[in-house]
């Protein structure tokens, strides 16, 4: 807790009633917070329950954890094959984040510490493209993807989402936000626009980083549609299709392989947000100490 | 179609060009006669940018409607051209170098080569991956094209009139109005229901937070698979807890009525952390002395509520319902193909994202699909311009 919140926390603290004295402050916001978070956390907890159970378990609504962990594990691990999946994901999810900011990091130096013509032009054309979310170009993009013989390859899990309006746009801003003097200083010791980006401006920049490497990690891990068209095979797809051979064709649901599944594939996007909460909430100015 | 039909709808949009900037010039103390010049060329040419592809071909139909869309796509194409051409004159107030330059900081690196090394390979990965998808998005939706099959044919705006008479687009269009007004409603009302608590400054607020907002990162198909679960008819946990209150047999995804709903009950779960995110953001930036004032003045927590926090609120409130609205038409897509493959029992939970990809992929129709894509384009272009026109009072209230 900060200092800030320390000192807030004092100042809203009411005076006690003596007979709830032995109860902690504003008892009935923690009772309502928890039963919150009981509440968004169920279908996880859930999940998880009968991921260690089998098909009889579940349909007996036993609440307890059963001994089939291994089972499911070795079926949706060994049968199905989700662990390629996963690395294909992390493979995707890794170059996609690292590649999208490292371009926006790039865009985003041209256009604040550039003068050159038509720079609002170019700016609009960047800006522009925020309007044309790729779900609704998908067919035309299938085609075109296609016809540049990418089907079925990482590079077409990659390349088309490599450029973003949004993080141009969000680094833009945190530039324009840092001083004019730096810039100057850095000509003056004759320092390249370079040199300038990766030893003054990222080592300011960790924040707003962070915040766009987590909007597009768990963007990227999650995308499902356009894998869905683009990849044919098994051995290049993501784990958000590959969840699909653990549902099957016509064959009845077995719960637990399925829980597992879909409790393993949310393991990376969830540890990457929680981890980077922090400068998530700062890099998009959100919360009191902006 | 008589060959004076392009002649005659050219001269009209010149005509119409030259007035509106005519006048535009004269509210902005300018010379209305280039007004005049730069309205009658940029009605002209507005006027060619989609009906000279399309060969005016919605001039030639019998149909009204093809007429009527006709000049909409004259009118769209003459605001493409006009409204750039008004701010560029806008802009030449600072002269021909403001123009060209833009605004820039002091101390800026010279030179155009960099830059432009800098800003290739965004701009080339735009081009080519969006711009292009876009605009033969546009081409294909005017054209009879089946996938496999080649060779293609112009059908003017046949695949758009088609869609006005097709009954199954018009129930994907009020499924996706319903989904997304419900989830909408739900998570967000949710959400601020939860942040109202968890703003507060009490202990283990960061361990809540934490808590309350992970399933931001959860994914529309992992919502789509264990909501499965939940509502197995047989094996699921809601009808077991259903049976305790003397309520049973609702057999969920197999029944038109109820299975909008599980898709509803598995988007406003998967979209209430990013929701209760923001609005705990919003309420902290709220000034405490305007509630301390209000409860002076004698205002109950409901009424500080209702009368001081919800409307300070509104930025925050406009700018999720915006991103909801999107979540709720687009991302749906991973949960539904999830819980209700091909589109749900009597095509129920088919929404305009899920035809679009039912009939221009499984049905191989490209010009079809295209031409609902295209519809689709038109929603996000105005969710975004309204968006942007707000942003600004958006910042003032933010900050």
């Amino acid at each position: 807790m900060t200092t800030l919140e320390r000192a807030q926390l004092q100042t809203h603290a009411q005076p006690r009633a003596r007979f709830f004295a032995w109860l902690p402050q504003r008892w009935y916001v923690h009772v309502f917070l928890w039963a919150s978070c009981l509440f968004i956390g169920f279908p996880l907890f859930y999940a998880m329950l009968v991921s260690t159970q089998n098909n009889a378990q579940v349909f007996a609504y036993r609440f307890l954890p059963g001994e089939s962990f291994l089972d499911n594990w070795r079926i949706v691990m060994i049968q199905r094959n989700l662990a390629s999946y996963m690395l294909n994901s992390t493979v995707v999810a890794l170059a996609v984040t690292t590649g999208k900011t490292v371009l926006s990091l790039l865009a985003g130096l041209a256009f604040v510490y550039f003068r050159f013509p038509g720079k609002w032009l170019v700016f609009g054309f960047v800006l522009i493209t925020l309007m044309m979310p790729t779900e609704i170009l998908i067919l035309a993009l299938y085609n075109f993807v296609t016809s540049l013989g990418w089907g079925n390859t990482y590079t077409a899990l990659i390349v088309p989402f490599l450029a973003s309006a949004t993080g141009t746009f969000l680094f833009r801003q945190h530039f324009s936000n840092i001083p004019a003097e730096l810039s100057e200083a850095a000509q003056l010791d004759g320092a390249s626009p370079l040199q300038f980006l990766f030893r003054v401006l990222v080592p300011m920049s960790w924040n707003t980083i962070g915040a766009l490497a987590v909007i597009q990690f768990v963007y990227v891990w999650n995308m499902y549609i356009w894998p869905v068209l683009i990849i044919q095979g098994q051995e290049r797809q993501v784990v958000q299709v590959g969840l699909r051979t653990l549902i099957g064709g016509d064959a009845a649901l077995v719960f637990g392989p399925m829980m597992l599944g879909a409790v393993i594939a949310s393991i990376p996007p969830v540890i990457v947000f929680v981890l980077l909460q922090k400068q998530f909430m700062s890099g998009f100015a959100l919360g009191r100490d902006k | 179609m008589s060959a004076t039909t392009p002649v005659l709808i050219t001269t009209l949009a010149a005509l119409i060009g030259a007035g509106l900037m005519a006048l535009t010039f004269q509210r902005m103390a300018r010379p209305a006669g280039v007004g005049a010049v730069v309205g009658a060329l940029g009605g002209a040419l507005g006027a060619q940018v989609f009906m000279l592809p399309l060969e005016y071909c919605t001039f030639a139909s019998a149909k009204t409607i093809d007429h009527v869309i006709g000049l909409a796509l004259v009118g769209v194409g003459m605001a493409l051209l006009l409204w750039p051409a008004n701010w560029i004159v806008e802009r030449l107030r600072g002269g021909w170098r403001g123009l060209l330059i833009g605004d820039t900081q002091a101390g800026a690196f010279r030179g155009w080569l960099t830059p432009a090394l800098l800003l290739a390979p965004t701009l080339i990965i735009l081009l080519l991956f969006l711009y292009y998808p876009s605009l033969d998005t546009l081409w294909l939706s005017t054209r009879s094209s089946i996938l496999g099959i080649p060779g293609t044919f112009g059908v003017c705006v046949d695949n758009f009139t088609a869609l006005l008479n097709d009954a199954s687009y018009l129930k994907a269009l009020g499924n996706t109005a319903f989904i997304t007004v419900a989830v909408v409603v739900f998570s967000m009302a949710l959400a601020l229901l939860i942040a109202t608590a968890a703003y507060q400054p009490i202990k283990g607020a960061r361990i809540y937070r934490t808590l309350l907002i992970w399933p931001y990162a959860i994914s529309p198909v992992v919502a789509g698979v264990i909501f499965l679960l939940m509502f197995n008819p047989t094996g699921g946990i809601i009808n077991y807890l259903l049976r305790q209150v003397g309520i049973s047999g609702i057999r969920w995804l197999n029944d038109p009525t109820f299975a909008p709903w599980v898709v509803i009950f598995a988007s406003v779960w998967k979209s209430l952390g990013f929701n209760i995110l923001f609005y705990i953001a919003g309420l902290q930036n709220i000034p405490k002395d305007l509630l301390e004032a209000a409860s002076i003045d004698g205002a109950n927590a409901i009424q500080r509520f209702f009368r001081v926090t919800f409307p300070l609120l509104s930025p925050i409130t406009f700018f999720l319902l915006i991103t909801n609205t999107t979540y709720a038409v687009f991302e749906t897509f991973g949960t539904i193909d999830y819980l209700t493959p091909g589109g749900g029992p009597l095509q129920s939970t088919e929404t305009l994202m899920y035809r679009v990809y039912r009939v221009g992929i499984q049905n191989n129709d490209l010009g079809n699909g295209a031409a609902q894509s295209i519809i689709l384009f038109l929603m996000v272009i105005a969710l975004t311009v309204i968006q942007f026109r707000s942003t600004g009072r958006r910042v003032n209230y933010g900050a």
